[in-house]
């Protein structure tokens, strides 16, 4: 488990020494993330059959020290994190050079830093662990973002930053210390830590305070920095703010809600229901925000605000099923998600364009891209056979079970939402000719293009084969 | 038989240092010395911690002289941290100090300033070590006076004025302690803390006492910098010489709160202060003032160094605002912030005196790009800022969450979102600072890469590294604090 972690910094660190020779440098990336997957992979036979591998690192707080312990959420987490790298590096290889992009070294890195961070978010054993990579996460993001050093990336930066800090460091370390006094730990323990004597409001102020100081899973009103983050190179916005950065967030607060909050003690009290709204509300207004964005990035990103707070009203429905939902749908939009993102970034690499509305007749000449896109598209609305739909099925299943109809119309007013502004764009892509004139391009280069039908596959082999999360998903639930 | 004898060896050497380097007149024997001494003040501090771990409370009697009538030398976990704090910080900045000295002051002036300086730790560790009240006057007076010269031998005109502000408000506040003091040898008829502590019971209600306490606060204050009374700081921190600069602020406003811990808890007890004299509220509000205040100074000065100045007076509060909590967690806070800010901001400004030697300045718009041209300098202050900011996994993360911890049990809410709060502004300038050397373009024919030499780089990241280190294993810094806290309100009992 600690060569996981261990595996990324090293590779960062060769990263940063092979920066004169590129192949090399590229050549660590990859085995660094080969190495990681492995570890990964070898832990998830342990989890499955109940273990919960443990290392205690510092003792950092009398009672509170800086430890991993692996259970099956954070496992789902680490796998689709571990299985992604690979396939982005590969992708960035591709994306890099195709743009010319400076600074290249600086950009792996950093890249391989925020997958050992990620991954230390994935193993906490307790709160306190959890917001320390957390926080080192935000802030080595940083450089990925404004990579461009340009003054628009250095706004967007200040967004990224401002958000992300300012939810942390006010709300979330208050919501750490607090329930420290109230629960005399901060530990993740199944069932919760959360004695009796908690009162309803104050576990209605605490769990206000985690979910909007988790800023990375962009509840509204704290969902802007992803927008703006949105300046980052492709790649970037494909990996971070698809699966690692977004990701921490969904995983932290369905991870408070399992393990701190326990789903039994508070499903049912009158102070934690106003979630489900915020999360509601969430989904449909970024739905309506992406269905006018015209920037397929901005489209995407207004779509994974939507998308992040399906997995936020999932766990807010406190059903064991919609629980088992929330955690698949942490990997089924992972998935799908960057595969659009690979798409955009194919799209601006082989082409050059940004926009929705200049991809009339894209399709015919990059129709792996399209199609991987399509895919895509497909599990983000929640249809078979891709695996968005497999999530969403037990999210509904469990709003229907406790007859929480709102969260039922959210769900499938947002479906139609997400139809209205993805399937335009494969309309476009492959049944509107292209403007007479335009200039030839084919497919973009083809690492990246590889990378793209490697995560559509996933998307479908992950309908087709969901045993693996979803027996961590069930695991998850058992007290 | 010397191990018997640390008490007064942790004074002395440093006082029998300064002559003998003025009567050698080498500004390179100077170092030399002040640095060998530092260190061996380092390793005393050391065993002192380490004995006091074992025995408890050491008592040394100077001269022989039985307490109360002789001046009392009183280690205890307190005390022995400070001691800890001061002679370390002592021992990274003279290696240090060596080569950003010779770029800063005219040779001819060196002796003098290493004589100063061995003074100046002689003073600091005195204030921590001697358990009389009249003797921590003398010290504070000592440790003042050469600090007056170290700041003025900055090699700007303007140090002049910045020495010359420190020292009409430094011997202000040191007169109103000696009062404070005078009016309590009145009443108790003793100078020795512990000796007073017993009989200031007798007469705790009545006004002199009062009155001592007020004097004795407010006079602290002045020497602490406490807003709104750290108008000297800004200019001292900025136009001293880096070594002092990095040193003054790593410890001489930490040892005076140390005093001002000592009396409040020590001499009066929580049990006088807290009824009706509203004396932590006090404490407390103003402290907020200063995080909030300060804090947004900062970010708005147009030179780095003047940003970490007000960044310390900002931090300062963060230290009294444990204090006024005064509560376990609240103490265990105070005490080691004082150890993780000092730790902190003298590895700031060690940084900082880097750049200064390489660019000559330390204005803001000076440093665009500077991350191509010293690229590990801007790391390391990158680095510390974020202890500074209080990011988790470094030395500040640790005052903060306690800090926030003792506000939550006296459900002090207001509290809780200042300190939020304040490191929201922390983390804005030193962002400022980030944005400015990594993402603006460095001045058209900026020279490519010129790091600090390898004698400024290397303390200055051994402090770096204390802040990471300190942020993980905090079996020291927390663990004395800790004890200490506990050790000041079992006092009190």
């Amino acid at each position: 488990m600690l060569i996981a972690v261990a595996a990324p910094v090293f590779g960062a660190l060769g990263v940063a020494l092979a920066h004169r020779i590129p192949n090399l440098r590229e050549a660590l990336s990859f085995v660094a993330a080969g190495v990681t997957l492995v570890c990964v992979l070898m832990l998830l036979p342990e989890v499955l059959n109940g273990g919960r591998p443990e290392i205690v690192l510092v003792e950092l707080l009398p009672g509170a020290a800086l430890a991993f312990r692996l259970e099956p959420l954070g496992m789902l987490f680490a796998l689709v994190a571990a299985v992604l790298w690979p396939i982005s590096t590969l992708y960035s290889i591709g994306y890099m050079r195709g743009n010319d992009e400076s600074h290249q070294s600086r950009f792996f890195a950093c890249f391989a830093l925020s997958i050992a961070f990620t991954l230390g978010i994935a193993f906490s054993a307790n709160l306190l662990t959890l917001f320390l990579f957390y926080e080192a996460l935000t802030l080595i993001t940083y450089p990925l973002v404004s990579h461009h050093q340009d003054d628009e990336a250095r706004r967007g930066g200040r967004v990224y930053l401002s958000y992300l800090l300012g939810t942390s460091l006010t709300l979330m370390l208050v919501a750490v210390i607090a329930t420290w006094m109230v629960a005399g730990t901060v530990e993740f323990t199944p069932g919760g830590i959360l004695g009796s004597e908690v009162s309803n409001s104050s576990i209605g102020i605490l769990l206000a305070l985690f979910i909007f100081g988790t800023g990375k899973a962009a509840v509204m009103p704290f969902h802007r920095w992803l927008p703006a983050a949105m300046v980052a190179p492709t790649p970037v916005s494909a990996l971070l703010h698809a699966v690692a950065v977004v990701k921490a967030g969904v995983f932290t607060v369905v991870k408070v809600i399992v393990y701190i909050f326990g789903v039994d003690r508070i499903a049912g009290l009158s102070s934690v229901d106003w979630l489900i709204f915020f999360a509601g509300f969430t989904i449909i207004a970024a739905s309506v925000v992406a269905l006018r964005a015209d920037n397929l990035k901005r489209r995407l990103a207004y779509s994974t605000i939507g998308q992040l707070s399906y997995v936020v009203l999932a766990a807010a429905i406190l059903a064991p099923l919609s629980m088992i939902g929330a955690a698949l749908h942490i990997a089924a939009h992972a998935v799908g998600k960057i595969t659009l993102f690979f798409a955009a970034g194919a799209i601006y690499t082989g082409a050059h364009k940004t926009k929705v509305s200049e991809l009339d007749g894209i399709g015919h000449r990059m129709p792996f891209t399209m199609i991987a896109f399509t895919v895509g598209a497909i599990s983000m609305i929640g249809l078979p056979p891709a695996v968005g739909f497999i999530s969403k099925w037990y999210m509904l299943q469990g709003a229907v079970s406790t007859e929480q109809w709102n969260a039922v119309a959210v769900i499938a007013a947002s479906t139609l939402l997400n139809a209205g502004y993805f399937l335009p764009i494969v309309y476009r892509a492959f049944f509107v000719n292209a403007p007479a004139g335009s200039a030839e391009h084919g497919e973009a280069p083809w690492s990246m293009v590889v990378a793209l039908c490697i995560t559509a596959a996933l998307t479908i082999l992950l309908f087709c084969f969901p045993d693996v999360p979803l027996a961590l998903a069930r695991q998850m639930m058992v007290v | 038989m010397i191990l018997d004898h640390l008490p007064a060896l942790q004074v002395v050497v440093p006082l029998l240092a300064a002559p003998l380097i003025v009567l050698l007149r080498s500004g390179r024997a100077g170092w030399f010395i002040t640095t060998a001494v530092s260190w061996i003040s380092f390793v005393i501090s050391i065993l002192l911690f380490i004995q006091v771990q074992q025995t408890g409370v050491i008592s040394y009697a100077l001269g022989s002289w039985p307490p109360p009538w002789g001046i009392e030398y009183r280690v205890d976990v307190l005390s022995a941290y400070v001691l800890v704090l001061v002679s370390g910080i002592a021992s990274v900045v003279l290696p240090y100090a060596r080569a950003s000295i010779l770029a800063e002051v005219p040779s001819d002036r060196h002796y003098l300033l290493y004589s100063m300086f061995a003074l100046f730790l002689c003073g600091l560790l005195g204030i921590a070590i001697t358990g009389d009240a009249f003797n921590v006057f003398v010290f504070l007076e000592v440790s003042s006076l050469s600090g007056y010269v170290l700041i003025a031998l900055g090699r700007d005109k303007r140090a002049l004025r910045a020495s010359f502000q420190y020292l009409i408000m430094g011997t202000i506040g040191a007169t109103l302690y000696v009062i404070g003091v005078g009016l309590l040898y009145l009443m108790t008829g003793t100078l020795n803390l512990a000796d007073m502590a017993e009989r200031i019971r007798a007469v705790e209600e009545t006004r002199p006492v009062l009155v001592a306490l007020a004097f004795i606060t407010v006079g602290l204050s002045l020497k602490i910098a406490l807003f709104p009374l750290h108008v000297w700081l800004p200019g001292a921190y900025t136009f001293a010489p880096s070594a002092v600069a990095a040193f003054m602020a790593g410890t001489a406003t930490k040892v005076s709160v140390y005093v001002l811990l000592r009396f409040v808890f020590g001499v009066f007890g929580v049990r006088l202060v807290l009824p009706d004299l509203a004396l932590l509220e006090m404490l407390i509000i103003f402290s907020a003032v200063a995080m909030v205040v300060a804090s947004l100074v900062a970010l708005f000065e147009k030179d780095l160094k003047r940003l970490l100045a007000y960044s310390s007076v900002a931090q300062i509060g963060y230290i009294t605002l444990g204090l006024g909590i005064a509560n376990a967690d609240g103490l265990t806070a105070s005490v080691a912030h004082l150890f993780n800010h000092g730790v902190t901001k003298a590895a700031l400004f060690m940084l900082v005196g880097g750049i200064v030697l390489r660019l000559g300045t330390s204005r803001m718009d000076a440093l665009a790009g500077l991350s191509r041209r010293m690229p590990v300098t801007c790391i390391g202050v990158a680095l510390a800022g974020l202890s500074l900011v209080g990011a988790p996994g470094t030395a500040g993360f640790i005052t903060k969450w306690h800090l926030v911890l003792a506000a939550l049990q006296e459900g002090q809410w207001w509290i809780v979102v200042v300190i939020a709060a304040s490191s929201l502004l922390a983390a804005a300038y030193v962002w400022r600072f980030v944005e400015i050397a990594y993402l603006r373009q460095p001045p058209a024919g900026a020279v490519t890469k010129e790091e600090a030499p390898l004698q400024l780089l290397v303390p200055a990241w051994v402090l770096v590294a204390a802040c990471i280190y300190f942020g993980l294993d905090t079996s020291f810094s927390l663990g004395g604090a800790r004890d200490a806290a506990a050790f000041l309100l079992g006092g009190v009992r």
